[in-house]
Parts: C-alpha cells; structure tokens; sequence
C-alpha cells in the first residue's frame, strides 16, 4: 500500500468535504477496497474512514424500505422486513461471497464494488479503467469473467456484485448526498454507468458525493427468485444470475421485474425482456423468445461465449420455477 | 486509541496501512492467525470482532478503536482446550494445521450465527427457523479454504462441538 | 551407533505386528494437533526473531528478455528502506523435487512474466512491498508474438516412451476400441501457507526458517545457490502449511532471504504474496492425451495406448509423468506410452500432489468408462477382467496388490449398481443424478531415511530426523512406531522433526516419507532393542518391551534402568534395494460418485463419493484416511473447478489468486466415506507400507466425470467440467 492519510470525519458534511479532494476515497467495510490498495490498483492519498457516521439504520420508509448506507449486508440479508418483503435482495446478498465479508461489507460500498476483471487487478498488464489509454489486456486475452452486454472497445468488464441486482429488480433508487449538502435519489438502474470511452467511472458518483441510503419501494406481489450460476458452488463469482419478480395472473405471467448480473459493466434491466413476457401464459417457447430478446445484442469475446447460451438457459431456468412450470 | 485482544487492552499502530491481520501476528505477536492470501479469499485470518467473524486481513487496525478482538490464543491453550478446538483434534479437522486456527473462529462464530436465525444461501424458508444440518455448515464454513482437503472431518468436528456446545447450554 | 537395511528382499516378519503396544495402525490423535488448533504451531515465517527485516520480491513485467539496469535510488529515499538486494545468486526459478543442487540462477535473465529479479528490504512489510512496487528498473523485453506461449503451437520433443507390439494393428483388430483425446488444464498446488523463510547469518553460519517439504535436499540446493557449505547451514522447518509439490524445491523466497541477511548483517524475513506464489513457484502442465484402448469381445484389453502432450520451460527437466500408471495398471500385449514436452514461456511446471497419475488416471478411467459402455459391460466388471498377471512391459511380478478387494468392496460399500448402464435414467427436479467409479493407483517409491531413535534414562524416547510433516502425519506415524518398538506410551515419544542439525530424512513427496521415514525409525528401534538385549544377555527376538519394561531370559527391568544416565541412541538408515527392482509396487483403490447436474445451467455437483484404498500397513488410521479424503477433495477440484488461465499475449498466470483459481470449498465436498483395505506388503518396506499421500487424487475426477455421463449424458473431454462446457455437451432435452 501507499502511504495515505487516515481520516476519520464525524458528520455527513465533513466526509463529504473531505472526499471532494480527488484523491480521497471513502472506506467502510473496507473489503474491496483495502483488497485494491494493496495491489495498488487503488492509491488514495486520504482514506476517509465514513464508520463512525450514523448511517447503518434499516427500517421503513412509508411501505418501502431505507437500507442505511453502512448497514452491513448481513444485517440487510437477516433484516426481518428483507426476508419476508424482498427475499430477492436477501437471497442476492446471500449468495455472494462469505459470511465473514458479508459481516463487513456494506451497503454503499458493495454497490461501489469493483469489477474483479484479472487485468484491472494486475497493475502489470494494461487496463482503461485502471490506467485510461492504457489498452485492455481482457480483449485479447482471458475473457472468462467479461461482459456480453453493454461492453465498448475500451472496456469489456462486468460488474460483480449480486445485491445491486436485486436492488435493480425492485426498483430500488440510491440516495446521495452531494459536496453541497442536497440529497438527490438516483434510480438503481441509472447508478452504474456502462464503460463507454471512460470505462475509468463505474457510476454517477461525482466527488463529494456520499451515498447515505437504498431506498426500496412498498413491496410488491409475486414469486423472487436470485439464482445464480458459479463455478465453485459458494464462495464465487457469478457467470451469470437472474433476479426475477414475477407475479402469476389466472394462469398468466402479470408484473414481472428481471435483472442479470455478471453480463455488463452493471446490473443488466431490459425491459422489452418484460414486456415480452408480461400476460402470456408460461412456456418454454415464450421464454426463449424472451431470451431471444435479452441476448440479441449480446457478443461474446471468446472466452466468455458461453454466457450467451448459459444466460438463456438459467433465465429459462428461473422463469420455469418462478411461474410454477412443470417441466 | 485501545483496542482489546482476547481481553488484553493494546495502543492502536501508528502506521495506518497495517491490517489488522498483520497488527495481530507482528505488533501483538498473536501468530495463530494466519495469513493465506491476503485478500479475503481464504480466511485463514479469521477473527471475531465484538463477536462477530471477519478477514482480518482486510480491514485496518486503527479502524478497530474500541473493538474487543478474540483470536484463537483467546479460544483455548493446547493445555487447555476449547471444545472446538477440542472437537477439531478428535476429528482430524485439519491436516498442515495452517487454515486451522481460522476454520475454529469461524466454526465458533458460525454457531452463533445459526442460534441468532440469520438464514443462509441453503436456507429453505427465509422467515423460518435455520437448523444446523451439514448443508447449513458447509455453506456457512465455505469462507474457509482447506487446500489438504479436511472439510470432511471438520464439519464432523464442528457438529460434535455444536451438540456439546447445545448439551452444556441445557445443562445451565 | 548405526543399524543400515537395504531393502533386498520382502521383509516378510511383520514385526509390527508382533508388537504389544499396538499403537501403529490406531486411529491416534496428532501429538501435533493440540498446539495446532491453539495456534501455537510456528511456522515458518512466525518465529520472533530480534531485528528481523523484510523483504519483498519485485517481479518482471514482462515474459522473456533482460532487466538492464536497476535504479537503486529510485527508492532509497522511501520511508524505512534498507536495501535493494540485487545478485547473481538469485534464483529465477524453484527447483525441482530432489533436484539436489541449484535451480536456475540468472535472475536478470527473464524467462517468464512473474519471475523474481530482485529483492528490496525495509524495516516493516508495508514499507517494504510499497517501495517493491516503487522500484524502477529498465529492461529489453522480447517481442511478445515471438514467444511461444501454446504448447500445441510449438513442435514437442519427446521425453519418454516405450513401444511394444503394434498397438495400431491391435485398435484395428479390436472387437472394441476407443481413440479418445482430452485435456486437462494445468493446476496450481496452493498449500495454505505462502511460501516465506527467516534467514539470519551470524558471518559464519545461515540459518533457516523456511516452509520446506524436503530440507534434505533444500540445504544442498541452497549450499550451491549461495556458495556456501552445507555445513555452514541449518534449515528448519517443523511446521508446515501443506506443500503438495509446491515446496519440494528450494525456492525464490528462501534463497533472497538468505542473500539478503548474508549482505545485511541482520535477520531478513521474506514472504510471498498469494499472486506471486501463483506466478512464480510451480505448476502442473496443463496436458493433452490421446488414449487408445483396445479390447477383445470379452472386453479384455489387447492393446493399450496413452500418449501425452505437457510443457515447461526451456532446460527444466521435469516433464509430467503422465503415464505413470498406465505403464503397470491394465494388460495389453501391444503397448505404446508417449510424454512429450512442449517448450514454451509459462512459468516453471513441476510436481504438484501426485505428479503424473493425478492427471493421467483421470483421463485412463474416463476412457475405460466409454469402453465399457461399448461393451454394454459393468465398468467395475470391466476393471476387474483387466488385472494383469504381470507388469505388462517388465513381465515383473506386482507385489501386494489390492486392486479386486478395493473394486469388489468399495462398490459394495457405495451400493454400486452393477451391470450395464444407460445414462439419462434419474432425476430430481431440475438434477440429473448420476453414479460413476473410476480405478485408483499410484506408484510406491521410497527413498534413502535416516534417523535417530534416543531412549532416555527417564525412559522417554526422543525421534530426530529432519523429514517433515506437512500435514501427513509423520508426527504421529512415528510416534507410534517407536511407542510399539520400545514398549512405551506413545506419550513418552517426542518426535522432533524438521531441522538439518538431525539425522537426514526423505523428505515430504511422492508419498514416499511414512514407508521410508518410518522404516529408519523402525531399523533404529531395532538397533536400540539389541542394546537392550544384550544388557539383559538375551536375543534381540527374545526381547518382549512393554508398559517401558523390558522382559527377557526370565529378566524384568525397567527401561529407563537399562538407559542409564547416558541413554541408548541409535542411528537407523533405510535404503531402497534390489527389492524395488524386482517387483512392480503401487498402491490401489477404487473410487465411487454420485453426482448432480442441473439440466439448465450445467452445474455439477458431487453429492456422495467413496474410496476404497490398499495402500499397504496403516500406520495410523485416523491420518491416513485423512490423506485419503484430502486427495478425495482435490478430486473434486481437479474434476469442476481448478483451471489455471494462461494469458495467450504474454503467458502470466491470470487467475493468480484464491478468488479465481477455484480450489474446492466446504460446500463443493459432501461427506466423503472411506474403506481402508488390510494389507501388509512386504516388498515395499521394512514396515509393509506404502504410499497414501497421493493416492487418494488418482483417478477420482474420473469417476466424477463418468457420474457427469451417467447424469445427464454429458461426455466431456476436457477437466475441469464447468458448467460452460457441460451445458455444451449435453444433449437437449
């Protein structure tokens, strides 16, 4: 690691001033981020330690839900109204890595999670978002982890997590709190960014912002359902998951919210994907088609062709148990 | 700026690039936590922070102000052993002994966790009650990396440790 | 005082067999265990040491070519650094297992992106691997697309082969045959603990803590890195966090951390880094393999084929012994086995746990499972018609084998349905559930041991040697073998291992230590019960020692009497023979799987696996089923998740860390059951054992992939079985 300077802010407004240095960066649970330092992937030159800020609340908000911004996921995840209202988002956080990071990661921070692309992580090799001009190692090497959504020629990496593909299914939206203290709300689906030419910026965040709160709308009717496909059985990172909201009508597929996760440079909502399905009665025919709809802009880049087949087969997967199909 | 370790109160670094991993095993001279990776993805360095189990090798010692640590020295002494620990020797839990110390936090931790009803990704039903089968343990423990492959015989070591654990607890 | 065996013949007393004790063979606790689950085991890097400095490796950016000049000021000005140690005994590579003399020493010269070039000390670690990262330095790298990076794009020099009749004739005149090509991908060891060493030089002598399989062989390799005399040196390494080939070899870490003390004048501690110890020490070849079976209508093999294709780097020896086991396993009269080695620029290949059947067997077992489905004939059926009479090449007899007993009771253990098989025939919502077995079989090999056995005048035993246990057991198998040659509790042995100022062992590898470590401790046992027998004036075999008395010619005394204050210490030296010779030696067994495949997202999953092993004496039942169930877990791995991923523009190591080489975790491994086979062999050792390190990886994966068929009908050809492959190969609903 780089030397940097330990902060420790204790109101909202100071670690917002503090992190409105460029080369400030906010630590919470720490667990991505230390990890990126010590690799010097990350170099801040002030590390704002946010923990002592009184943001770890979860409770209601009218019939929706606030998740405070340091509720660590395992709080989320047992959080009584998670279980019962979003299962999706406790089953999300719950297939992601282990009990021991869930205990530490929180909120903001794994929405800020970083890609886990291997030429973002190795500072010998080149990499855009890393080093903007640098190239990208991934396009003609491994491309096992990367996108088949959404990528440009500057960057093919996915973002990892599994809780903000949740969050993207229930519509949930981010508050932040900008350098001059106003609070915006951001939808989910609008937080990340795809890479573009400036694959550097995973999302909106300017600096100063401070992210204080996910903010879940009232909860919804229907099966939810987080499924996700690794090649270890716990403990990985996902070759691709679904999260689905599906509501059954008469034998007919009524509301229905999809997100994927490890396909894009962010939590991956097509809505034409639910509109297509949205009152038909379940099939598997009306499923391909379906994922017909999703993948057709998709591209593989060698090492990762298989996402395509894989992602029809597991939405196939998912739409089966979540509409009760006997197959 | 203190923190406590197994009940022993210690000044924080001043290097604030030290991980609480490496705090433990060169500034506290605790080397029963192990560092396997570095990166959170082995948890060799188990520890309980205020109860609760994280990689220590991720987080900062100065961000530990105030915290009680437990480490495996603050488990039990080879003279006197916890039942876990004690459970992990009958058992053969280990091989190379290297994860070991972090499989025992963690197994300790784990228990807890399942009594406290916080469900799992092998959790049926999320708003019922978790039992503890194998399924539960082995998903809960898959934080932990065995590379000599003792998994086997260290979820038969945690499930004796748990019903020892559970007949000590009825017994008080 | 010395007792030396050679082993020339079976040694068919059995003597442990005859000892009251009985303590070998029991289900023992690890003496080591309380002090390892305390966290009171030191390993290498743990010891307190005054004045210690760390250092931190700097690797090459950059697959071949030449660090031209190192700019030593770019960091001296940094908080804390003490030096930048830059010198031509630097090592660039590990050295292979018993190599026994220096591995590669040009560490400007750069043969592999990753590869150690320089070591830069600090007073703290964080100082340290900052600057690390911080040092500048200019190189002439070569131009990448002239590197040879794919082993199946450079033409391959043939290492080793044996021809015998003419195996295409045989395919063609085979009433069944299969020509089945795989690949296997290359695995990393990834013991738990990083490679690390403490040197410290007091301007005459170095010694060592270092993370070492086999110190007999690291101290001459490191005597010959640095100039120095093995007499000058002293290696200790008495715990260590598993090795699985990985520390066999003296390496990188050890050798700079002893330059660096030597130059320093003060203590230097290195460690690697988890991404470093993936980039820089050892790998296992990725491999191809062509098998060809053929067998008559009865579905007994007539020829036999096993053709590898594996890779290193330029001037290293090591290629992987691929067909090991198919040189002895199954007849064939028409044989052709084949290893060639590609050369090319990924980072050094060598042994990882069980080097040649782990990768070989998997393949063999796989193909056997389509013979025998083209024969509509049981696969245990079809291994059991194929035990050959003889070595199939040497016409040597075998030794003790129990390949029949570990097929015949492992299916019955498992509930193996025999007979025919379809695949397709099972499932449970979204799971195909499937059943496969696989043989098992590893070569016996055991190497030269020497070690002290003391009875103390308190009637303790004391055991020196500098093998190691690195997770095996040699702590308890030698405890116990003492306990019941002396005739005391085995809590009056204290086994004292690890450290080159002691007898020399083996070392840890090839699961030669317990038959040949124990067998010198045996043969010192032995020469400390003569001592004892002539002080009572009777024959050694007359000599009954127990409860720490000694009975003979109507004597009785205590032995701690008969020790007297000066004790009675032997030296015992085993040595490998003509016996190893004149037998064809392996340990056997039989893998059994039941697996889970989901039919929309290709994910397998293995729900029950049994072993069953015969593997000569158990010396202790407890740590050899242990072995067996580690190797059971790798088979896991080596079958559905471990890959290493080569860059194809540069040849680094792109997965270089626990979160993307995918070593199986809790949830990847039920509970695994295991059958140990009762079995003395007595060509193999003085003790009748034999090697259980290893076999427990060779062939399961096999077994998982014939389960992966039985499932879902999915026949793969490359391991590991991810999910993107399976989904490729299974047939639509």
């Amino acid at each position: 690691m780089k030397p940097f300077a330990y902060l420790r802010p204790d109101s909202l407004t100071h670690a917002s001033q503090l992190t409105e240095e460029p080369s400030a960066i906010p630590i919470a649970g720490g667990t991505n981020l230390l990890d990126l330092m010590k690799l010097q992937v990350e170099t801040p030159e002030s590390l704002i330690d946010v923990n002592k800020l009184s943001l770890s609340e979860i409770g209601d908000e009218g019939e929706g839900l606030r998740i405070g911004a340091l509720a660590t996921n395992t709080a989320t995840a047992a959080h009584p109204r998670v279980r019962s209202d979003y299962p999706v988002l406790a089953r999300a956080i719950l297939a992601g890595a282990t009990q021991q990071l869930r205990n530490k990661a929180t909120t903001a921070g794994n929405l800020c999670q970083r890609t886990r692309c291997y030429y973002f992580t190795n500072i010998d090799q080149p990499c855009n978002k890393r080093e903007p001009g640098s190239g990208c190692g991934a396009l003609d090497g491994i491309a096992r982890l990367h996108a088949i959504l959404g990528a440009s020629s500057q960057c093919i990496a996915t973002y990892p997590g599994d809780m903000a593909v949740a969050m993207a299914a229930l519509g949930a939206e981010v508050e932040i709190m900008n350098a001059g203290g106003e609070t915006t709300r951001v939808p989910l689906e609008d937080f990340h960014r795809l890479p573009g030419d400036t694959p550097e910026k995973d999302n909106i965040l300017e600096s100063g912002d401070i992210i204080t709160g996910v903010i879940l709308p009232a909860p919804v009717k229907g099966v939810q359902l987080y499924r996700k496909v690794r090649e270890r059985s716990s403990y990985a990172f996902a070759l691709c998951s679904v999260a689905a909201i599906v509501n059954m009508e008469e034998g007919r597929i009524g509301d229905i919210a999809l997100a994927f996760g490890g396909l894009a440079h962010k939590p991956w909502r097509d809505k034409r994907v639910e509109e297509a399905l949205k009152g038909t009665e379940p099939s598997l025919k009306g499923f391909d088609e379906a994922a017909e709809i999703l993948l057709e802009d998709a591209q593989g880049y060698g090492e990762n062709d298989f996402k395509i087949p894989l992602t029809r087969r597991t939405l196939k997967a998912v739409l089966c148990e979540a509409t009760g199909m006997d197959t | 700026m203190t923190l406590t370790i197994n009940g022993e109160s210690r000044s924080l670094p001043e290097d604030p690039r030290i991980s609480l991993l490496d705090y433990l095993r060169q500034g506290a001279g605790l080397t029963g936590t192990k560092k396997g990776c570095d990166h959170g993805q082995c948890g060799a360095c188990t520890v309980l922070v205020n109860g609760v189990r994280i990689n220590s090798c991720l987080t900062l010692a100065v961000m530990h102000d105030g915290d009680d640590i437990t480490t495996i020295e603050g488990m039990g002494t080879p003279d006197d052993l916890s039942p876990m620990q004690a459970a992990f020797v009958k058992h053969d839990g280990y091989q190379c002994g290297y994860c070991t110390p972090g499989q025992i936090c963690s197994a300790v931790a784990m228990l807890d966790e399942v009594a406290a009803g916080w469900p799992s990704d092998v959790t049926d039903d999320l708003n019922g009650k978790v039992e503890l089968t194998g399924d539960e343990i082995r998903e809960r423990m898959s934080g932990n990396l065995c590379r000599c492959g003792a998994y086997s015989n260290i979820v038969e070591a945690i499930q004796e440790a748990a019903l020892e654990t559970k007949t000590a607890g009825a017994d008080a | 005082m010395s007792k030396t065996l050679e082993m020339n013949e079976p040694d068919t007393r059995n003597r442990l067999d005859d000892m009251a004790g009985r303590n070998v063979g029991a289900p023992m606790d690890r003496p080591d265990g309380p002090a390892k689950v305390a966290g009171a085991a030191p390993y290498a890097a743990e010891y307190v040491i005054d004045n210690v400095a760390e250092g931190v490796l700097v690797t090459a950016p950059f697959a071949r070519g030449t660090i031209t000049s190192i700019d030593e000021r770019s960091i001296t000005g940094m908080d804390g650094v003490i030096a930048v140690i830059s010198d031509e005994r630097l090592t660039a590579r590990p050295a292979q297992g018993t190599a026994n003399e220096t591995p590669v020493q040009t560490p400007l010269s750069i043969a592999y992106f990753g590869q150690p070039f320089a070591l830069v000390v600090a007073e703290t670690f964080e100082q340290a691997r900052n600057a690390a990262k911080a040092l500048k330095f200019d190189y002439s790298a070569d131009d990448p697309s002239e590197i040879p990076f794919d082993p199946e794009a450079v033409e391959a020099e043939e290492n080793d082969a044996t021809r015998q009749g003419d195996l295409d004739k045989a395919m063609a005149d085979a009433a069944h045959s299969v020509d089945i090509t795989y690949y296997t991908e290359g695995h990393a060891s990834a013991a738990m603990e990083p490679h690390a060493a403490i040197a410290e030089w007091d301007g005459e002598r170095l010694t060592v803590h270092a993370s070492l399989q086999m110190p007999n062989y690291n101290i001459t390799e490191l005597a010959d890195s640095l100039n120095l005399e093995e007499d000058n040196i002293r290696i200790l390494s008495r715990y260590v966090g598993g090795g699985f080939g990985s520390k066999l070899g003296v390496s990188q870490e050890t050798v700079a951390a002893s330059i660096a003390a030597m130059k320093l004048g003060r203590p230097v501690r290195v460690v690697m880094s988890r991404q470093q110890v993936f980039q820089t020490v050892m790998r296992r070849s990725e491999t191809k393999q062509r098998l060809r079976l053929a067998a008559d209508k009865d579905g007994r093999l007539t020829g036999f084929g096993h053709e590898a294709l594996v890779s290193n780097l330029p001037e290293e020896d090591f290629a992987e012994p691929v067909t090991q086991a198919s040189a002895f396993l199954y007849p064939g009269k028409d044989r052709e086995l084949l290893i060639e080695v590609a050369r090319i620029h990924r980072m050094t290949a060598g042994s990882v746990r069980a080097p040649g059947e782990a990768v070989g067997m998997q393949t063999l077992e796989a193909a056997m499972d389509e013979l025998a489905e083209k024969l509509e004939l049981d696969p245990v059926e079809l291994r059991l018609r194929n035990i050959p009479d003889e070595h199939p090449a040497s016409g040597l007899p075998y030794s003790s084998r129990k390949m029949e007993e570990a097929l015949k009771q492992g299916a019955e253990a498992f509930g193996w349905h025999s007979g025919p098989r379809k695949p397709r025939q099972k499932r449970e919502g979204e799971w195909w559930i499937g059943t496969g077995m696989a043989t098992a079989a590893r070569i016996h090999n055991v190497g030269e041991a020497e070690a002290r056995v003391t009875l103390n005048g308190d009637g303790t035993v004391l055991v020196e040697t500098d093998m190691t246990d690195i997770g095996t057991g040699t702590y308890s198998i030698l405890t116990q073998i003492a306990a019941d040659m002396l005739g005391v509790e085995p809590a009056k042995v204290l086994v004292d291992l690890g450290d080159t100022n002691h007898p020399r062992g083996p070392g840890s590898g090839g699961s030669w230590g317990a038959a040949s470590s124990g067998s010198s401790v045996f043969i010192a046992c032995e020469a400390v019960r003569k001592a004892i027998a002539e002080k009572l004036g009777v024959e050694e075999a007359d000599l009954e020692l127990s409860g720490g008395t000694a009975k003979g010619g109507g004597q009785e005394k205590l032995l701690s009497e008969l020790a007297g204050n000066e004790g009675i210490a032997k030296t015992g030296t085993f040595k490998p023979g003509d016996a190893q010779d004149d037998y064809a030696m392996a340990s056997y067994g039989a893998f059994f799987s039941e697996v889970a495949v989901n039919r929309w997202t290709g994910e397998a999953r293995v729900r029950r696996m049994l072993g069953a092993f015969g593997f000569g004496r158990v010396l202790n039942a407890k740590t050899a089923r242990s072995q067996c169930i580690g190797g059971m877990t790798w088979c896991i791995g080596a079958a559905l998740t471990e890959s290493l991923l080569f860059d194809p523009v540069d040849g680094h190591v792109v997965n270089c860390d626990l979160a993307e080489y995918h070593v199986p975790v809790h949830r990847d491994v039920p509970h695994l059951d295991v059958l140990m086979i009762e079995e003395r062999d007595p060509a193999a050792s003085p003790i009748q054992a034999k090697g259980v390190g290893e076999l427990g990886i060779c062939g399961g994966a096999g077994a998982i992939a014939n389960a992966i068929y039985n499932a879902c009908g999915a026949r793969l050809y490359e391991f590991p079985m991810t999910p993107d492959r399976i989904i490729a190969a299974m047939p639509e609903d």
